[in-house]
């Protein structure tokens, strides 16, 4: 290619008939004049960025349980061999803790926004118990169900079940890694505005992924042992 | 000037060891290069394997001496046998398809100049970028495993095809040489690429709604962007899906449950539950593998192709010196091919028996692609019409697209209806359209890519004359591939089948399979004068300013190559549309991004800001 640089002169100010092509200056965005973007503007955008990340992964994490669940709704029509498990009880205990924790977690997100940071502490660290509670339990759980010789292999609903909750308990790990880096981050002095609205934010992305979790969990309760059962 | 003691603020040094900066590194410049890298590693295992199937096609029961030394197990005394056959077609289309077609469009060249397009330092999450690419890379080194662990001396590999229908890929060793360890490892590949997949979409994404410079408002942005910001949400929605797929495959292989495995199976002789190889399994359903394999099949088709068109619609438009035709409908007709793309996928079932209503749905739905994707067709014409166009060679590639755009898509609307789908399933005619569509079309964008944005990357061009030699072989060379197998597909050639030597009615095609063959292996050995020209101009190339080709947008504002921080330290204020050739008036035949307004433009003395005020 022989093409050589021009480099692009400045445009003359006036006295071109028509003028430029373009969508004008005021265009969404507003340019301003200093080339760089000032502190608050880089600040907005690295908290937003936690956020906005935060809503596309829950995007796919739900077009995962929604693949998983259109397998369970037409596995358990396509053959009569689905038989329904006894629901073990100790679920009902799961479901109260990741509720609890769900409660607990924005009371923690409230404390950080009234700069209460040791309220804001303790509360992330009984959200942390919670959810270990809640894994316990889901455990607990998948013991009685292999005392009764329930394995993932048994019947479908069985496979299902085993394969749901581990999904949703790994899933629950990743929560467990934010809280704990919450609880971490939060023994730290931030002074300055910018730190203050990180964490906000790190603390924003991780409850709402935490109470997705949450309601990803009584949906999946619902659909397992309350959904076409006879 | 205060202005440039916080420029120096703002500036991002590069590391300095050779570790965080070549090899885990977190510029989204480097890790795109990586990206292109593993596909240009990758797309030579696949062509070496189209090459053995050409082979095996034209001279059955040939013996290549080469092969019996190579493949003692897959290819005794030097002939191909037809595991082997089979697990060549398998890992072809799977290497091809994810490490090929998914990584260069959207993880090279997108990671590379998303940002610098939008005017952003880098991507949202550096170090979840730098992951993406590793655990890609991961996946890559199991598919590859798959070819040395297959489990079976006769295969390299699996032999379901890319498509791993179930029940043979659910059962396990008992459904032959390959779909043992060989289907394990495919599916753990899978797997791996798809969570590497889904980090780098949440950061294409992120980045492109959060990391936007000043004055870069959405419709401003070049059609790379749009391109590769569909692309990230059609594999955010659909990777999901085939990871969950690929989840439960795996247990009906490796836990003993039945979610794709019906009962009273009998296969390779031998009834399910008979033996301790072969458990019993009740109940379970092959379609539904099918309808969530093709559910991510099909948005993936479109996320091998979008990139592509992103980048011929940028090129065509800065060579023809005129700002892209219709604009807005480009952007919209992305969005609606995408969108469409997720409600379309039965199209590859409609032989699995499905009610004709809903067969009749997905055509419909089908043809309906038809319409954006011809918007999109008719507006890269208008963008060359009465243009005076420079015939550089990424201009020629980008020519090539439409063309092979055209040419394989049309076969679309044919396959695309139940009637002529159902004599047409599994043909050469099938093979011959996606090939050409998804395949060459997609490898065409990337060449134009490649040559485009090479003086940028490298700060040199590639030669042209070499590029223009292999334009034009490989121009001519895929039809000559590909429209041949159209007609075959219509005489009943199926796919996949080995060889043909048994069916006297198809005997007559045979000079045509051997010419299909030769230009086949003309057209690959031509792809490594493509490789020579990367690798020579590299470091002989002629050299190139910062904006060579005389371009518009953001990246050809900074220098050649970009400094790590893309603008060293100034983030770019962008003022105008990204395609402003030819403005009447302007001193140059293009305005940059950049460039601020002018004071007629400020007292809204044209048409387009009149009725601001």
């Amino acid at each position: 290619m022989a093409t050589t640089v021009t480099g692009t002169k400045p445009l003359r100010k006036t006295g071109f008939g028509g003028g430029l092509k373009g969508r004008g200056p005021n265009g969404n965005g507003s340019p301003k004049r200093n080339g760089h973007r000032d502190a608050f503007f880089e600040a907005r955008s690295a908290a937003n960025r936690y956020r906005i990340g935060m809503w596309v992964a829950m995007a796919s994490i739900l077009m995962l349980f929604t693949a998983l669940s259109s397998a369970y709704i037409v596995r358990a029509a396509s053959a009569n061999d689905w038989q329904p498990l006894h629901m073990p009880r100790v679920l009902l205990l799961s479901t109260a803790l990741i509720v609890v924790s769900s409660i607990t977690l924005e009371f923690a997100r409230r404390k950080l926004k009234s700069g209460e940071r040791r309220a804001h502490k303790s509360l992330l660290v009984l959200t942390t118990l919670l959810g270990l509670g809640f894994l316990a339990s889901q455990l607990f759980a998948w013991k009685d169900l292999a005392r009764q010789g329930v394995y993932v292999a048994s019947n479908p609903h069985s496979s299902f079940f085993y394969l749901l909750t581990a999904t949703h308990g790994v899933h629950l790990l990743g929560g467990l890694a934010g809280l704990g880096f919450l609880t971490l981050r939060s023994g730290l002095k931030t002074d300055d505005e910018l730190a203050a609205t990180k964490s906000q934010a790190q603390t924003d992305a991780v409850s709402l992924y935490w109470h997705f979790m949450d309601i990803l969990w009584i949906y999946l309760f619902f659909l397992l042992f309350f959904w076409r059962q006879q | 000037m205060s202005v440039e003691t916080h420029e120096a603020v703002h500036r991002h040094e590069p590391p300095t060891s050779f570790i965080r900066k070549y090899i885990f590194s977190l510029d989204h410049k480097v890790i795109g290069i990586q990206y292109i890298i593993l596909a240009l590693v990758a797309v030579v295992v696949g062509m070496t394997m189209s090459v053995l199937m050409r082979m095996n096609l034209s001279w059955p029961g040939t013996n290549w001496p080469i092969l019996a030394t190579l493949f003692p197990g897959g290819a005794p005394g030097g002939v191909i046998n037809p595991e082997f056959y089979l697990s060549l077609v398998t890992m072809h289309g799977t290497i091809m398809v994810f490490f090929v077609l998914t990584t260069a469009p959207q993880g090279g060249f997108g990671n590379y100049f998303l940002p610098i397009q939008i005017g952003a330092e880098d991507m949202a999450f550096p170090v979840l970028n730098m992951l993406s690419f590793w655990v890609t890379f991961v996946g890559f080194i199991v598919i590859l495993a798959a070819i040395f662990f297959s489990g079976s001396a006769s295969t390299i590999g699996p032999i379901g095809g890319w498509t791993g229908y179930a029940p043979l890929s659910a059962l396990g060793q008992i459904a032959g040489p390959g779909q043992g360890m060989g289907m394990n490892l495919w599916i753990i590949s899978i797997a791996i690429f798809c969570v590497g997949s889904l980090l780098g979409a949440l950061n294409f994404i992120t980045t492109l709604l959060n990391m936007r410079t000043r004055g870069m408002s959405l419709m401003r942005m070049p059609l790379t962007c749009w391109a590769w910001f569909t692309t990230a949400v059609l594999a955010l929605l659909s990777f999901p899906v085939l990871l969950g797929g690929g989840i439960l495959l795996l247990l009906d292989r490796l836990a003993g449950t039945s979610f794709f495995i019906p009962g009273g199976l009998y296969v390779s002789g031998i009834l399910s539950g008979t033996t301790p190889s072969f458990p019993v399994h009740t109940g379970g359903s092959p379609i539904l593998w099918q309808h969530l394999f093709w559910f991510f099949g099909h948005p993936e088709v479109y996320i091998a192709i979008l990139p592509g068109m992103g980048a011929t619609s940028h090129i065509l438009s800065t060579f023809a010196r005129k700002p892209v035709f219709g604009y807005r409908a480009m952007v919209f007709a992305i969005f609606a091919i995408g969108l469409l793309g997720f409600f379309v996928w039965g199209h590859h079932m409609f032989i699995s028996g499905m009610s004709p209503y809903s067969a009749m749905t997905f055509s419909i739905l089908t043809l309906s692609i038809g319409v954006p994707s011809a918007v999109k067709t008719f507006n890269w014409l208008g963008t060359l019409w009465g243009a005076r166009i420079r015939f550089t060679t990424p201009m020629l590639f980008a020519i090539g697209f439409v063309s092979l755009f055209v040419a394989g898509g049309i076969t679309g609307l044919v396959l695309g209806q139940t009637s002529l789908d159902l004599p047409m399933h599994d043909t050469y005619f099938v093979l011959a359209h996606f090939h050409l569509v998804m395949g060459v079309a997609s490898i065409f964008g990337m060449f134009a890519a490649t040559y485009f944005w090479f003086p940028k990357m490298f700060g040199r061009f590639m030669n042209d004359a070499l590029g223009k030699i292999h334009f034009w072989i490989t121009f001519v060379g895929v039809y000559c591939i590909f429209v041949p197998m159209h007609v075959m597909g219509l005489v009943g050639m199926p796919r996949r089948y080995s060889q043909f030597t048994e069916y006297t009615f198809l005997t007559r095609l045979h000079p045509l399979v051997v010419f299909v063959s030769i230009v086949a292996i003309i057209t690959v050995l031509t792809q490594f004068l493509f490789y020579f020209n990367l690798i020579w101009s590299i470091f002989k190339g002629k050299k190139a300013g910062p904006n060579p080709w005389e371009a518009t947008t953001l990246e050809w504002t900074t220098a050649s190559p970009p400094p790590h921080d893309n603008f060293a330290g100034v983030l770019p204020v962008v003022y105008r549309g990204p395609y402003e050739f030819a403005v009447p008036g302007a001193p140059n035949d293009f305005v940059m991004q950049t460039e601020p307004e002018t004071e007629t433009e400020r007292a809204g003395g044209n048409g387009h800001n009149g009725h601001r005020h």
